[in-house]
């Protein structure tokens, strides 16, 4: 009985280690092709435009009901120490550390990863990935670099955008449903903000639009036959880059806010 | 012409345990057509890859041009791509371009074209097929199977190559544009005077594509010879195969009911 399960701990930690490796020399392949030129501008456009644009309602939407309930949730925990005057720097400073970069990325992990998995992993069980390598043309160069561009040149703006939404929504609870001050509200939203709050959120949805457009491409580029494994490829992808946002989320907040 | 066009020599490629290519030799003289027939699952389509450069050989040695290609580094690798065409099993179109894109994609992204001309290059080429200009506006999901092929064609002798692959030119086609095909393919690989490389299990094509014949069964090439020599070349696995028997030396791994 010991030896099977030892045989199976070694198996997976294998498998483990060798994923690693594969996905790690991708990644370096295809920063590297990111970075040289050629760009092909037009793909880069048609990313940001996905990426970015088309996840505003969804993200939008996440956003608004975060803040909102964030402010609501904060004013039955904060009325019973009477703080309820910290509200709008809880919802501002959760927002743009934490919640604006991990919520809008684990929606765009889910609504554009597992699209570019799908994508790209069908591209690869019809031979149109070797097709374009027949063309001469590098498929991480046509199909990879501008997907990672775009993911991280947009996504910071798609959480910029989240933040203002998500403090609109706390505002309007605490507003509307809580009788705060409107001026007050807004002037102590402002006020206790600092630029490291926005700063380091940023830098965060920076890092995760890679490890989305990464795990995507990855999955999608290496998956293999047929439907069942474009599927597999899709839930991969998805799974992948939610796990690894939820953890580099941890070690970007120490690097910026651990003392 | 001292050597051949494409030259393979212990050409090996295994996938974990499994042996697919056992040692390779191939030659194919500029401005002939070779075409390599062999069961599914033989192997043809690894050995098509491993030429194109698709896949890496386990060792052997594959020559285009007397240049050595196994092993090349990415930047030489293009220029040999350059020579190359390929015509996919299932057209492998791009089905996010419409067909005048397709068919434009390398003259456009690997030669830099200006797209107005290129979209002339590609007019010309699907006529070429005997597809109209209204064809390039469409989708490929918009096309049938046998339009589909003929798009890929177009598109695999778009940029001239010197070489051009076909992977199963006729499989899923009705037998009258499977012929179509062919006479397509013939035409256009002599047009080009361009060298030829098939893969296919399809008798009635490999015998009008081809000025040669290859068999390939169980990793090796059992037999080649020139096309008129096939019926009666006296080796039973090929007079099996040539004659759809199922009785014969090559035995189907099937498990009795």
């Amino acid at each position: 009985m010991n030896v099977p399960l030892v045989t199976l701990l070694g198996r997976v930690t294998l498998g483990f280690l060798a994923g690693i490796g594969a996905v790690t020399t991708f990644a370096g392949e295809a920063i590297r092709h990111a970075v040289q030129p050629p760009y092909y501008r037009r793909q880069i456009g048609q990313q940001m435009l996905e990426i970015g644009y088309y996840s505003l309602p969804v993200v939008g939407l996440t956003a608004i009901f975060t803040g909102m309930v964030l402010a609501l949730q904060s004013y039955t925990g904060f009325a019973r120490f009477s703080a309820e005057s910290a509200i709008p720097n809880v919802v501002v400073v959760s927002l743009t550390r934490e919640l604006g970069p991990v919520l809008a990325s684990l929606m765009v992990a889910g609504r554009v990863g597992a699209a570019m998995a799908a994508e790209i992993g069908t591209m690869r069980v019809t031979e149109q990935i070797d097709a374009l390598d027949t063309l001469s043309t590098d498929p991480l160069k046509y199909l990879v670099a501008p997907r990672l561009i775009a993911g991280i040149v947009t996504m910071p703006l798609l959480v910029l955008v989240a933040d203002i939404i998500g403090v609109l929504g706390g505002y309007l609870v605490s507003i509307y449903k809580l009788d705060f001050n409107a001026v007050a509200y807004l002037r102590n939203t402002i006020d206790f903000l600092q630029f490291q709050d926005v700063f380091s959120g940023l830098v965060k949805a920076a890092v995760f639009g890679f490890l989305i457009t990464l795990m995507g491409c990855y999955h999608g580029y290496t998956s293999k036959g047929g439907a069942q494994g474009v599927g597999m490829a899709t839930t991969n992808a998805v799974v992948s880059a939610s796990i690894l946002i939820l953890t580099f989320n941890y070690f970007i907040t120490e690097a910026f806010f651990a003392r | 012409m001292a050597f051949p066009k494409i030259s393979l020599r212990g050409v090996t490629k295994a996938f974990g345990p499994k042996q697919v290519l056992k040692g390779i030799d191939l030659d194919v003289a500029e401005g002939k057509s070779m075409v390599v027939i062999g069961g599914s699952g033989t192997g043809k389509s690894v050995l098509l890859k491993c030429i194109l450069g698709l896949m890496r050989p386990d060792a052997g040695s594959i020559k285009i041009d007397d240049v050595e290609t196994v092993g090349l580094d990415s930047g030489s690798r293009e220029d040999v791509m350059r020579k190359f065409g390929m015509l996919f099993q299932g057209g492998a179109l791009f089905d996010s371009l419409r067909v005048w894109e397709n068919v434009a994609f390398g003259p456009i992204q690997s030669d830099g074209m200006a797209p107005a001309k290129a979209r002339g290059v590609a007019i010309a080429k699907l006529g070429a097929v005997g597809l109209g200009p209204e064809i390039g506006e469409l989708f490929p999901s918009e096309l049938s199977g046998g339009m589909q092929k003929r798009v890929a064609l177009a598109r695999a002798i778009a940029r001239e190559p010197e070489i051009i692959f076909f992977d199963e030119p006729t499989t899923g086609l009705d037998p009258i544009m499977a012929d179509v095909i062919n006479e397509l393919v013939v035409k256009c690989v002599s047009a080009l005077g361009a060298t030829a490389v098939s893969i296919t299990h399809d008798m009635a094509s490999a015998r009008k594509i081809g000025h040669r014949i290859a068999m390939l069964y169980d990793g090796k090439l059992i037999w080649q010879g020139p096309v008129g020599e096939i019926d009666h070349c006296g080796n039973p696995h090929v007079e099996q195969f040539i004659h759809g028997r199922a009785e014969g030396p090559i035995q189907m791994q099937v498990r009795k009911l």
